[in-house]
């Protein structure tokens, strides 16, 4: 187990360089700061425009540049952002710790009403609220984040403010303008409804895994020796049911890391949530690449990081996995 | 029951019933039929042109009413007929990006689940990153990189084109229906048949166009409709954000008009966010369902007795 786990770290480190690498060409050959600087600046020296580039981290040798880039990044000399010439890092961790709120807020919360769907669904399969459960896990997946949330955003704020003198949530920021200092609940009332917007989509999501995987344990043969040796309903479900049910609904939960990103990414769009998202989406439109690289690190290392997890939960949990 | 039992049906007559015996699922073709209907009819249907003001100004977010049963936008034009002409665009990005993603993930998979070895592993590796990223994330990205190599621009269009998005699709969609294909080959290819095959001399290709994709025909039919709904739904995103097909000559789709209600709520338009986003809804349900249905139809193992 300890030397599973032990390569399999191993082997994460050059796929992270040749994911961040593949990720740097996409970003430089997408991105062209150099020519709209000098565009702005027709009449920039020589010295002006190297020295651009040397701040901003742009070689234009892209193979050379993406180990000057690496240089620098593990060095800790990141190169500031264009517009600005701003340092990137405290941008970047005052997003994180947003999106690290709101996003485990939404997973937790998401996980939680999801699996309990799902195994109430699973218990009776073909009843009328297993019907109900999956019908409505369909029809959460097929709406898209964005949709949900300009409906919520219509509802609980512009419609409820005109119907009873004021609304019921918040609809952007972490904060109201001006507000300085940590205060719990109004950070909750500002993050109930991008928390919801998330949430459902991994309520519906889980909702359906949990089902499944429930319902094929439960027509497995342990189940019925289980129950054939006299155990209680409730402990033939929980010992044998519900662990046996959560192995594979782990594997997943840690490889959806990448899809939770991305409604996150749509729904602090929308809510002007400071995020992870957000940071993304300006820096983008802006074509902000010494912005947008430590970003995609973050990305990608997290990405690789749960599926790391995924792998090293399933080995651990299924004992019939052999790793040798 | 028993009577019907008794009679031998055919394998497709079987899916049949069992589509057919999937009620949303029928419902669901309905709706889509008669949406089609009414934008393939669409000079009829529609009450306006895409660019035509109701009336004369005042004419701007005008709420339903008789003459604009669906409102107006900012400039006096009918929600109504630019819902038709939209869905129109809409749905041929989500059948064409579909069609090319999937018969590039259709062999792609096929390829890779017979020969395995290298190109499997890699093509797997490939597609495992693809899917494991953010979409949106992915997206905007290779839409960069795609438009900045000029020498894709005959094939790709201008950046802000219907082309450029539907060639963006295709390229982009292909892995989840490569996965797919190939798990089924990878089953398909143990078998007698395949067997038989080989040992008559029968040529890879010959195997791979004249057994095994036409025995993996279900789950690229299901794998079919998903794509157009992902592609749909990834337009309007697209547009939403900023970065879709621009509307050129006041043309529309889908996504312009979602992308619009974004300015509209805060205002109280609310028709101009509800109705876009509610045609949205009804199109992605649908075809998902006719999708579900097509599964269990195509999928004998998940037979839950007709």
């Amino acid at each position: 187990m300890f030397r599973y786990i032990l390569r399999r770290v191993a082997w994460s480190i050059p796929t992270l360089l040749i994911v961040t690498f593949l990720v740097y060409l996409a970003l430089r050959i997408g991105t062209d700061p150099v020519a709209s600087y000098k565009r702005i600046n027709p009449r920039a020296s020589r010295a002006k425009i190297a020295e651009y580039i040397d701040v901003n981290g742009l070689d234009p040798n892209f193979v050379q540049g993406y180990f000057k880039w690496l240089k620098n990044f593990v060095t800790g000399e990141w190169p500031r952002s264009i517009k600005g010439r701003r340092e990137v890092w405290p941008a970047l961790k005052d997003a994180m710790a947003n999106t690290l709120r709101l996003g485990s807020a939404a997973t937790v919360v998401g996980i939680f009403f999801g699996l309990i769907a799902g195994v109430l669904a699973a218990l009776r399969p073909g009843g009328k609220r297993d019907v109900f459960i999956n019908t409505s896990a369909f029809v959460g997946i097929s709406i898209p984040p964005f949709i949900s949330a300009i409906m919520f955003q219509l509802l609980f704020a512009v419609y409820w403010q005109k119907w009873f003198g004021e609304s019921l949530f918040p609809t952007s920021g972490v904060y109201p303008a001006g507000h300085t200092g940590f205060d719990l609940f109004l950070m909750l009332k500002f993050m109930a409804l991008p928390t919801l917007v998330v949430a459902i989509q991994i309520i519906a999501t889980y909702s359906r895994y949990m089902r499944s995987s429930l319902l094929d344990v439960l027509n497995s043969d342990y189940m019925r020796t289980a129950r054939s040796k006299g155990i209680s309903e409730r402990r033939v479900l929980i010992k044998h049911g519900m662990r046996n049910a959560l192995i594979p609904v782990v594997t997943i939960a840690a490889l959806d890391v990448g899809s939770i990103v991305g409604g996150l990414i749509i729904t602090e769009n929308i809510f002007s949530y400071p995020g992870m998202g957000l940071y993304f989406l300006k820096s983008f439109g802006e074509g902000d690449f010494p912005l947008l690289m430590p970003w995609m690190v973050v990305i990608v290392a997290s990405v690789l990081f749960f599926n790391l997890i995924a792998d090293i939960s399933y080995a651990w949990l299924d004992p019939r996995i052999r790793l040798e | 029951m028993s009577k019907q039992e008794s009679t031998v049906l055919s394998p497709r007559q079987m899916a049949f019933r069992r589509f057919v015996s999937h009620k949303a699922a029928v419902a669901s073709c309905i709706i889509i039929g008669l949406l089609t209907l009414f934008i393939v009819l669409a000079p009829l249907t529609a009450r306006y042109g895409v660019n035509e003001s109701v009336q004369a100004p005042p004419n701007s977010f005008l709420t339903p009413r008789a003459k604009s049963w669906l409102g107006t936008d900012d400039i006096g034009r009918d929600l109504y007929s630019r819902l038709i002409y939209g869905v129109r665009v809409s749905l041929l990005i989500g059948l064409a990006s579909a069609i090319i993603s999937v018969t590039l993930g259709a062999l792609v998979g096929a390829v890779a689940g017979f020969r395995g070895g290298k190109f499997d592993d890699i093509m797997m590796r490939v597609t495992d990153l693809f899917l494991a990223f953010p979409f949106l994330v992915t997206l905007l990205v290779v839409r960069n990189v795609l438009g900045a190599l000029p020498w894709l621009r005959p094939i790709t269009g201008d950046m802000s084109s219907v082309r450029f998005i539907i060639v963006l699709f295709g390229l982009f969609g292909w892995m989840g229906v490569a996965r797919i294909v190939r798990g089924q080959v990878l089953s398909l290819k143990e078998r007698e048949f395949v067997e038989a095959a080989r040992a008559v001399g029968a040529s890879r290709r010959y195997i791979i166009t004249r057994h095994l994709l036409p025995n993996s025909v279900g789950p690229i039919m299901v794998a079919l409709t998903f794509s157009v709904v992902g592609a749909i739904i990834g337009e309007s995103t697209l547009a939403f954000f900023g970065y879709g097909p621009q509307a050129g000559d006041g043309a529309t789709s889908l996504g312009i008009l979602v992308g619009a209600a974004k300015g509209a709520v805060q205002t109280g338009y609310w028709w101009l966010a509800v109705f876009p986003c509610l045609v949205l809804i009804v199109i992605a349900l649908s075809i998902n369902f006719i999708g579900d249905a097509l599964r269990d139809a195509t999928d004998p193992r998940l037979d839950r007795g007709v």
